[in-house]
């Protein structure tokens, strides 16, 4: 895989190059506190640089092409998985995966966007980006779950649903309405976990759930900050500002009461080590899925409802 | 999320200096007949000549649709709050305040309970005017109220869209309203109470991927936009033009998404026929 190196990452990339020199060249001749000094010098660089990034660092963080998508999770925290096809309708959209998931000691429907790695995969998986048989599959899929009481796993990471003349005439306003209609009432135990980018409906035609979860390092909102941008400032130049404005990061989110947990990050991001993301992520599940379970269908939806009902704020004259 | 680029259009009659010569006529955007202000407004504001139908606000629907002064508005105090701090171009908060001084509004939507030929309804409806129809706490929070209401009552509800989407200066907040509603809306579909939605010029974005698609019922007025993505979007990712007809009213009809579509004179008739069929 080409390395792809954000402008933040630069510097740590740098210094970990030359500690892979020096220990090269230790072989012959002794280098052990050099070593040792630059080492602590890259971590109080990590720590530095991760620990103040901005909200648009942090939206290009989400969107590293080297960050671990939907089937590398999958593989990298599921016993089993059996993919299941289409929406019975129309076709089998590829920017959308899902099927029945062993997680632990539990059988769940794990569903989410996929994207591609490059531009071959990309085109297969239209980055990432749903059309309306996506977000009918992972109807059918979810419907499938509640018919033999599985939890529901959905993982977010999409651009945004596909804006293109065909899926507008296949109903993609009323996939993604329907699609957040029947979760809100569906009696099982639905996890969301934003794992890359959680942009607007296209995100949200997945993502109703009992317990919605951001990794540290993706961003979530209602658009995203190079549209906002180009719509608000009539420029694509405010991205920077507009993602600000958006207060779209994951503590944003939880400080407004939208997400319940933030699932922390390998320092660098999750792309830096994807077998202590997938452990890291699998065990917050397992927890969550636990919890849930234990709440009886008819307070699952009654909490549902109450949760996003309390979601908004005005004044009175 | 259209309104900006045509903040022209949005002007109502209302607002125009009715004083001036020019304020008394008004030029019809699709066949280019100027139409006098009071004929056009005697004709619920469609145009005489090739039946364009103009954007009108709550108080227009309400005043043709329901029974004489049966009307009873719900909650007429709510308003926006900035509660993100928000700064574009310019702050939330200023316009929210310029948007209730330029319309009389107090938000992109008002509810309450009437009777249309004497049937009892819940019923919401939008205003394009104020900051594009757009989708933020206060229109949420009503259309769920809305539901609440009609299944409290036990009387069926109609919502009324016009939008252009999100209210993007809520953030998050504007998305997690789509939510609010639909699980609100389901609540109601659960215990059998009737939902028409009238979709109207424009109903894209939030609008069309929550409220507006899940009644029982779809009725859209000719010529209507309605959609998910808006055509500029779609245009821009494509790089193609867009065919003849594209998201109007009549070519969702044929793709399956609307059942009926509906001159806007017929709609309070329309209504009351499929009321009786359904109560
Ligand atoms: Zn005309």
């Amino acid at each position: 895989m080409a390395k792809v190196v954000l402008d933040f990452e630069k510097p740590i990339y740098e210094l970990e190059q030359k500690i892979d020199e020096m220990k090269k060249l230790s072989e012959s001749i002794e280098l052990g506190d050099e070593i040792l000094k630059l080492e602590k010098k890259i971590n109080e660089l990590r720590m530095s640089v991760f620990n103040n990034l901005s909200r648009w660092q942090k939206v290009q963080l989400a969107r590293h092409p080297e960050r671990p998508y939907a089937l590398d999770y999958i593989s990298l925290m599921c016993e089993d998985f059996i993919e299941l096809h289409g929406d019975r309708h129309f076709g089998d959209d590829k920017a959308i995966v899902g099927g029945f998931a062993k997680l632990g000691d539990h059988s769940v429907m794990l569903i989410s966007q996929q994207k591609g790695r490059d531009t071959k995969t990309n085109i297969y998986r239209n980055f990432g980006m749903p059309q309306p048989e996506g977000y009918r599959k992972a109807l059918r899929l979810m419907q499938l779950a509640v018919k033999f009481n599985k939890p529901i796993i959905t993982l977010i990471d999409t651009p945004g649903a596909y804006p293109g003349i065909e899926a507008e005439e296949r109903g993609q306003a009323e996939a993604i309405a329907k699609n957040i209609f029947e979760m809100s009432g569906f009696p099982v135990p639905i996890i969301v976990v934003i794992i890359g980018e959680g942009a607007s409906g296209g995100a949200f035609g997945i993502g109703v759930g009992d317990r919605v979860l951001m990794l540290e390092n993706t961003w979530y909102s209602v658009i995203a900050p190079e549209s906002c941008s180009s719509i608000l400032w009539r420029s694509w130049d405010y991205k920077e500002q507009a993602a600000e404005a958006l207060k779209l990061t994951a503590p944003d989110l939880l400080q407004q009461k939208i997400i319940d947990r933030i699932i922390p990050e390998p320092l660098g991001g999750a792309h830096r080590d994807y077998k202590k993301m997938g452990m890291i992520l699998k065990e917050v599940l397992l927890e969550e899925i636990k919890n849930l379970k234990k709440i009886k269908p008819e307070k699952l939806l009654e909490s549902r409802l109450k949760k996003y009902g309390n979601m908004g704020e005005w004044d009175t004259l | 999320m259209a309104w900006f680029k045509r903040s022209k259009e949005n002007i109502s009659i209302e607002s125009q200096k009715r004083d001036t010569p020019e304020g008394l006529w008004k030029k019809c955007p699709a066949c280019g007949e100027i139409l006098h202000i009071q004929t056009l407004k005697e004709n619920l504001s469609v145009c005489s000549k090739c039946n364009y139908h103009f954007r009108i606000g709550s108080e227009e629907y309400f005043s043709f649709l329901l029974d004489d002064k049966s009307f009873k508005e719900y909650d007429a105090k709510m308003i926006s709050k900035d509660f993100l701090n928000f700064v574009d171009t310019k702050k939330y908060k200023d316009r929210i305040r310029e948007a209730i001084k330029s319309t009389g509004l107090k938000d992109a939507i008002r509810y309450g309970t009437a009777t249309i030929n004497k049937i009892p309804v819940s019923i919401a409806c939008m205003d394009f005017e104020f900051i594009g129809g757009s989708i933020g706490s206060v229109v949420g929070e009503k259309i769920a109220r809305a539901a609440d209401l009609a299944l409290n009552k036990k009387i069926p509800l109609i919502i009324i869209s016009s939008s252009g989407g999100a209210r993007m200066m809520e953030a998050a907040y504007s998305l997690m309203q789509l939510a609010k509603t639909s699980s609100r809306l389901n609540r109601l579909a659960k215990a059998k109470v009737p939902y028409i939605s009238i979709l109207t010029d424009p109903t894209t974005g939030g609008a069309s991927a929550s409220f507006s698609m899940l009644g029982d019922i779809h009725i859209a007025e000719p010529g209507a936009l309605i959609g998910f993505a808006g055509p500029r979007v779609i245009k821009q990712t494509i790089k193609k033009e867009l065919p003849e007809g594209f998201q109007k009213a009549e070519t969702v009809l044929e793709k399956g998404f609307i059942d009926l579509v509906v001159h806007r004179k017929e709609i309070r008739q329309t209504l009351t026929r499929l009321l009786n069929f359904i109560k």
